[in-house]
């Protein structure tokens, strides 16, 4: 009965655990790995211009759906400025106003992005456009245009790219010199391409953006092509007709409107600069939750304070620590003193280093051992000969870390940090075992215990491991499932099957 | 190594692990604890039930009582002082005599020679707890120290062998003698070094010994064969454990019996958690038998029908 609670309570934790721990892995983006960095593109957009005798309003379209990118934050440097991020027609706009103004001004908008590709368009389907009103004869160019490429298409994607391939032919017919009679530039081509498939009711829009690099100043914008088969937007290289997108393509704004629209001003200038940094993926999991309102980062240690955060980082290897416990005691049956003094010698250890860690504990031990023997003859009573062994040991500390700073071994000071009240107990216990039982139960019980906290140091000491555990202690909910079936193991320890071996010897 | 341990399994050899979580979590209740952990409680209850134990000469429960030893012992030439909650014979101390020449002088089994002063100062350690099971405080009984049945005197080397029987659910399942060597200071332990014999329990003689999990024909010490030795009372031995299960109310419950020369088989104490040397001591695993037992267990059967079941269920293999 008691095997079927363990088992389902073990599955509980494990699947809240994993849960967690996947949604915080493959949705909030925290990384596995320590020091795992993501790339973000810092875009820079200042615009300038003449400020004219009245209030001025300056209005800049800037990323509203970005697929591929994901914005981690935006901010706006306009000294003088009201500053806002409203949502135009074709998406969101910084909007900077200002009663007056004198000279030449500039505003700057900044927009930090970075990868994720799980991004994608979370637009809605357009409607069917309405039939554009194209003045005659460009519209039975158009018509003309259209029919020819329907008839040599299937679907939505290969008449763009045939609507696409007749408007670049190196020697187009007259009814594409109509078309084009009117573009000068890559937006307006797109524009015009957009149009005409506005009159065969495919859905479509022009994209504006740059493929992000290291670094660049003045990058210029790229026109692309969108459209819209009925199931989700696809997007079309206007020049060479192929669906493709650049690579690593930031997608700034939608639609025919201008970049830029200033009022009460002149002489209007924009320019684009791009700036590659690195930062911790953790952080920007930790911005991006925030974002979507999650409580996940609510219960993140990475909110803590930093004293506070090194201090969990070790405390949640305990838990590591007693699970080597379990495995070493109730699996393999290792002899030890107390149930959890190797573990809290491991934390030392991570302080003192292994080599200095195991010298400094058997040498206070032999030492603690030895004056408890001597103590031994005065016939102290219990609590008194603790306290005894507890001053000794204090003493003991202070004597090793003085001759060995004589010495010149800087490492002997660390013997400090040995949980002094965990080695009196160890040490009275040990004395009472080698009275009782023998030196060689003793000894067998001390070496155990130092096995134990070695091992117990090993796995808590697994950088990996505590970057793990801290990004995601919810892990811990796995290893308490775990300590739970340990719980309910009846098997053989590794230390009997030596034990009983007589038993099965002559069969 | 996954051969031994399914070797071991076919056997029915239990493991600690299984022994924990499967016996004595199940079947022993915490509560029942005191009645085996506190061995003046345990004398109380069995006395009660008209079970026949070691005279209790004191208990010495408080710091303040410790100078009592002496008149406590006043009439007493041997005597054994130990801790009412200690476990595994750690603590007890066995006091054979006393020096002819100086009255407040008294020799231990083993044969050294300890002054009033250093047995007080023994006895303070036990009340404050050094050999209590939970480290808390601890009472100390001076009881009387048995003269032991002359069957044994040829396989133990000083000290007090005994009789140790698991009961399960009431019924006797498995039975070993444990002989003192000189290795186990003449206690009968044996993670210390003694001997551990196991008994068929049909017959109540005597099985090969067993020496740190080693097989070993005769005694360390004595040389003396160890098999093939009639254990007197046996019938009585066997119902007395079995009783054991009514007075102590744990399902899984170790019996330790002595044979005094004059008064017969007395309880020693009982204990919750008994060892698994046992099964190395009769060269069998006990879970076969457990199982057996379950087959035949009734509610109702009195403690000599059970231990009669024992008897007829569990006669030695070889």
């Amino acid at each position: 009965m008691e095997q079927r609670y363990v088992f389902v309570l073990a599955a509980l934790l494990t699947a809240i655990g994993m849960a967690v721990f996947f949604y915080k892995w493959q949705v909030l983006g925290f990384p596995v790995t320590e020091n795992q960095e993501t790339p973000v593109w810092t875009v820079e957009a200042a615009v300038s211009f003449d400020s004219g005798p009245g209030s001025i309003r300056a209005q800049l379209r800037i990323p509203t759906l970005t697929p591929g990118f994901r914005m981690l934050n935006e901010n706006s440097v306009s000294r003088g400025y009201g500053y806002g991020t409203p949502f135009g027609d074709d998406g969101r706009i910084a909007e900077w106003t200002t009663r007056r103004a004198d000279g030449r001004q500039t505003v700057y908008y900044r927009v930090t992005v970075y990868e994720d590709k799980k991004v994608d368009e979370s637009d809605t389907t357009p409607p069917f456009p309405p039939m554009p009103v194209i003045r005659e004869p460009m519209n039975t160019a158009v018509q003309v245009l259209v029919e020819y490429a329907r008839e040599r298409s299937a679907d939505t994607a290969s008449l763009t790219s045939e609507v696409l391939r007749r408007l670049n032919d190196p020697s187009p017919d007259a009814n594409v010199e109509l078309i084009l009679s009117d573009v000068d530039n890559a937006a307006d081509f797109v524009a015009a391409v957009s149009e005409i498939l506005a009159s065969a009711r495919i859905p479509s829009r022009v994209v504006h953006g740059f493929p992000l690099s290291e670094r660049q100043r003045g990058a210029n914008l790229v026109s692309w092509l969108e459209v819209h088969d009925g199931d989700r937007w696809r997007y079309f290289n206007p020049v060479t007709g192929e669906e493709s997108l650049p690579k690593q393509f930031l997608v700034w704004w939608r639609g025919n409107a201008p970049l830029i629209n200033v009022e009460g001003g002149s002489n209007v200038q924009v320019a684009f600069a791009i700036q590659e940094n690195h930062l911790d993926a953790v952080a920007i999991a930790e911005t991006q939750s925030a974002h979507r309102g999650g409580s996940a980062v609510d219960f993140s240690l990475y909110s803590l304070p930093i004293r506070t955060q090194s201090v969990y980082s070790v405390l949640l290897m305990i838990p590591i620590g007693a699970f080597i416990m379990v495995i070493m005691r109730n699996m393999i049956g290792v002899d030890a003193f107390g149930t959890f003094m190797p573990v809290l010698i491991a934390l030392a250890f991570r302080e003192t280093k292994l080599f200095w860690g195991v010298i400094l504990f058997t040498l206070l031990v032999t030492l603690g051992l030895t004056i408890r023997f001597l103590l031994d003859r005065l016939r102290l009573l219990l609590v008194p000969r603790l306290s005894a062994v507890l001053i000794v040991v204090v003493m003991l500390m202070l004597f090793i870390s003085m001759t060995s700073h004589r010495m010149g071994l800087e490492m002997g000071l660390s013997v400090a940090l040995f949980p002094m009240v965990i080695i009196a107990m160890t040490i009275e216990r040990m004395s009472v075992v080698w009275e009782e039982r023998g030196a060689a139960d003793a000894i067998r019980a001390g070496v155990g215990s130092l096995f134990v906290a070695i091992a117990a140091y090993v796995f808590m000491g697994m950088k990996w491991l505590e970057h793990l555990i801290f990004t995601f202690p919810e892990l811990l909910l796995i290893v308490l499932a775990v300590v739970l079936l340990a719980g309910r193991y009846t098997g053989y320890r590794l230390t009997e099957l030596r034990r009983f071996r007589e038993l099965v010897k002559d069969k | 190594m996954i051969s031994i341990a399914r070797k071991l399994h076919e056997a029915g050899v239990l493991g600690l692990n299984e022994r924990n979580a499967d016996y004595i979590m199940r079947l022993n209740p915490r509560r029942f604890y005191p009645r085996v952990d506190d061995k003046v409680l345990t004398k109380k209850l069995a006395i009660a039930a008209g079970m026949a134990v070691p005279e209790l000469y004191g208990v010495i429960e408080h710091q303040v009582e410790v100078k009592n030893f002496a008149n406590i012992v006043a009439q007493q030439t041997s005597f054994v002082v130990k801790p009412a909650e200690g476990s595994g014979g750690d603590g007890i101390l066995v006091v054979t005599g006393r020096s002819e020449r100086k009255r407040d002088t008294f020799r231990l089994s083993s044969g050294v020679l300890m002054s009033e002063g250093e047995i007080q100062h023994h006895i303070s350690n036990i009340v404050g707890g050094q050999y209590s099971l939970s480290g808390h405080r601890d009472k100390a009984l001076i009881e009387y120290c048995v003269h032991f049945d002359p069957t044994f005197a040829e396989v133990s080397y000083q000290g007090v062998p005994d009789i140790r029987v698991i009961v399960y659910r009431g019924y006797p399942a498995m039975a070993m003698v444990r002989l003192p060597t000189r290795a186990s200071d003449g206690k009968a332990n044996l993670h210390q070094g003694a001997v551990g014999a196991g008994v068929n329990l049909a017959t109540g003689m005597t099985l090969a010994g067993v020496l740190e999990n080693k097989l070993v024909e005769d005694h360390p010490d004595t040389g003396a064969i160890v098999s093939g030795l009639q254990i007197p009372h046996w019938d009585f031995i066997l119902e007395t454990s079995a009783r054991g299960y009514e007075v102590s109310g744990l399902g899984y419950l170790g019996v330790d019996m002595v044979i005094d020369a004059d008064l017969g088989p007395l309880i020693l104490e009982m204990n919750a958690r008994p060892g698994l040397n046992i099964q190395i001591a009769n060269r069998e695993g006990i879970a076969n038998r457990i199982r057996r037992i379950e087959e035949i267990y009734d509610a109702a059967a009195t403690p000599a029908e059970r231990a009669a079941a024992a008897r007829r269920e569990f006669p030695a293999k070889a």
